[in-house]
């Protein structure tokens, strides 16, 4: 949280952010507290100011206190330094936007959309995680939250390249799809990349990375700060539209897949010109067109469902297609899909430091659900997804393996040299 | 002019205007916010805005199946007083003989013992409904006043109510003014607190199946 705390640029941001979906969501509330049962901060501490219900309080009071009838007298209680700063741990540190209170919601509240534009009005005000705010810092100023910067990343994919013994275009004229990456697999799990660049050129598409836009993770968003958030997507927007690309491809991370595809065309105020896919979604397109054959994938696994691809992305259905045929003890976790529970890292609060006791209070929730599928391998197609399980591993001493699909699938692609 | 003859005119007059005018204000405040355009491409085959609405407000009727067993409380006791006072308020033949006075429409009214025993019936659900908000520390840590007083200008029409009709406490024509003054501060309480809810159920509830159904969820 910053020194400063403009209260008036709150009030001004709510004002401006509040539309009839809004609006209608900040009223609508009964106080059932049924919301609390499907919030994992909640199930994991049992404490009720955790209760998503509760964190619609801040946009619900400057709501009124510019609109309702008391409001309009200008009686109405007004939105309060202190307000920004009891709220900034619930909106924050404990609100993945994971969209799970929506499902049990009476109302059909959808809180997910309330801590976004809140977290807007506390940024424009200065109140938020400072370590938060640094990775959209880091991404403005220097390309990534985690210092990718354009260099780094033709360094890495060069070294990634001989590596490998792959090949992975950057900024090749002429390609049909622009990957991106997030900087966590980048600079934490690699293989993922170079997993990812394996199957698309077995499928033989025409694709490249591009050093003008790459990182498809967006803090700019997960921050609130709106600034961010479009240059964020400007620069990918930019390097797909200067390519001339048809699609583009987000690696496995959930927000950034939620951020372009749900998103983009909103933030940059005109459709996006071009597709976008998730990588699961584009390499199910592929496996549906006969691009691939894999070889059997033996051990026992569990599925995490990330929330922006599975529960707000509407993409569920192409990870278990994915495995259809490659995967022989694949077994659902309960609740799956999209009930499944949240990693407990996703909307920034992985990059939350501050956060990090929560988080593995989360993940006993997680670990039991593995637990009672009988197995001990975690999948997943969200490298912030794998990097806060990873972390809670190491915490709480977890014994079971985390791995991603596209590791996975990877891995298995029957090629020309199993001839 | 007693209290009856200003319970029955002035009284439920102004509430009932006031529920109008209320009830358009609120409602129109929101609605002419208007909605930011969404300029992304929906996910093909998914419904559009309207027919998403219509769906999610039918859905959510029912609990999601993954919270059957969290939600079986409020599902249960929800419906038995949202029902129980639908079946009341639009059963009992004085309440259908003073719509029809004011509107000219009339329909069938229930046998008054059933009236009677579903009036006690709600009153024991919206009972249940305030022990549950008293007693659950997720429900009194975010309840306000608000809550409170919603509960209380709900029940208070179905108790009075009923002790008019059992002629319990005073004279009859008395618990009548008392019933339908009760009646007046509900009509006045519904737009400006939650009960406004019983309006911005199909709003919020469409807005969320029309946002989801875009993306194919």
């Amino acid at each position: 949280m910053t020194d400063q705390i403009n209260v008036q640029a709150a009030a001004d941001k709510f004002l401006a952010a509040i539309g009839r979906p809004l609006a209608s969501w900040a009223e609508a509330c009964v106080k059932c507290g049924l919301c609390a049962e499907a919030c994992h901060f909640y199930q994991a501490t049992k404490d009720p100011k955790y209760t998503p219900a509760w964190k619609i309080l801040p946009i619900a009071k400057a709501h009124k206190a510019r609109t309702g009838f008391l409001g309009m007298l200008g009686l109405a209680p007004k939105i309060t330094e202190k307000d920004l700063k009891e709220w900034e741990e619930l909106i924050f540190d404990t609100c993945n936007m994971c969209g799970r209170c929506t499902l049990v919601c009476p109302m059909g509240i959808d809180i997910a959309s309330i801590t976004g534009a809140t977290r807007a009005a506390m940024a424009a005000a200065g109140v938020g995680p400072e370590d938060l705010f640094a990775a959209a810092e880091n991404s403005r100023d220097r390309g990534s939250p985690l210092g990718l910067s354009p260099e780094k990343l033709e360094d890495r994919l060069e070294w990634l390249a001989d590596d490998n013994e792959i090949d992975l275009p950057l900024d090749k004229k002429g390609a049909d799809v622009l990957l991106t990456v997030s900087s966590i697999e980048m600079m934490k799990y690699p293989d993922s990349i170079v997993s990812m660049a394996k199957l698309l050129n077995h499928a033989g598409v025409n694709w490249t990375f591009s050093k003008k836009g790459y990182e498809a993770t967006n803090f700019g968003y997960l921050t609130g700060k709106t600034d961010i958030a479009k240059t964020m997507t400007m620069r990918i927007v930019d390097a797909a539209e200067e390519l001339g690309v048809k699609a583009v491809i987000i690696p496995e991370c959930g927000h950034a897949y939620g951020v372009m595809r749900w998103q983009a065309a909103n933030v940059i105020g005109r459709p996006l010109p071009f597709e976008v896919f998730h990588i699961t979604e584009y390499l199910a397109k592929l496996k549906r067109e006969g691009k691939f054959e894999f070889k059997p994938y033996s051990k026992p696994f569990t599925y995490h469902d990330p929330c922006q691809i599975s529960r707000r992305g509407g993409a569920t259905a192409d990870a278990r297609y994915l495995m259809e045929g490659l995967a022989t003890d694949f077994r659902e976790m309960t609740p799956t899909a999209n009930s499944n529970w949240c990693c407990g890292g996703g909307g920034g609060v992985q990059a939350i430091a501050r956060s990090a006791p929560i988080r593995y209070k989360v993940f006993k929730i997680k670990t039991e659900q593995v637990a009672a599928t009988g197995v001990d391998t975690l999948v997943s197609s969200c490298a912030n997804c794998r990097l806060t399980m990873d972390e809670a591993k190491a915490a709480t001493k977890w014994t079971g393996g985390l791995e991603s699909i596209v590791e996975i699938l990877a891995e298995h692609l029957v090629t020309k040299d199993d001839d | 002019m007693d209290l009856l003859d200003f319970a029955r005119g002035p009284a439920i007059n102004v509430a009932m205007a006031v529920l109008v005018f209320g009830v358009l204000w609120r409602l129109l405040a929101i609605v002419f916010l208007g909605k930011p355009v969404d300029r992304t491409v929906p996910r093909l085959g998914t419904p559009g805005p309207f027919m998403a609405g219509v769906r999610e407000i039918a859905r959510r009727m029912v609990p999601h199946p993954t919270f059957a067993f969290a939600e079986r409380f409020a599902f249960f006791n929800g419906w038995v007083f949202h029902v129980g006072l639908a079946i009341v308020v639009f059963g009992f033949r004085p309440h259908i003989l003073f719509v029809k006075n004011l509107t000219g429409l009339s329909w069938p009214a229930l046998p008054s013992g059933v009236i009677y025993a579903v009036g006690a019936i709600t009153a024991l659900s919206l009972t249940a409904a305030l022990i549950k908000r008293l007693t659950s520390p997720v429900q009194r840590f975010i309840s306000t006043a608000d809550d409170y007083v919603s509960w209380l200008v709900t029940m208070a029409p179905v108790v009075t109510g009923l002790a008019a009709v059992g002629h319990v406490g005073a004279r009859y024509e008395t618990l009548l003014a008392i019933h339908i003054l009760s009646v007046a501060v509900l009509l006045i309480w519904l737009p400006f607190g939650k009960l406004f809810h019983a309006v911005l159920v199909f709003l919020s509830r469409a807005t969320t199946g029309a946002f989801l159904a875009r993306r194919g969820v």
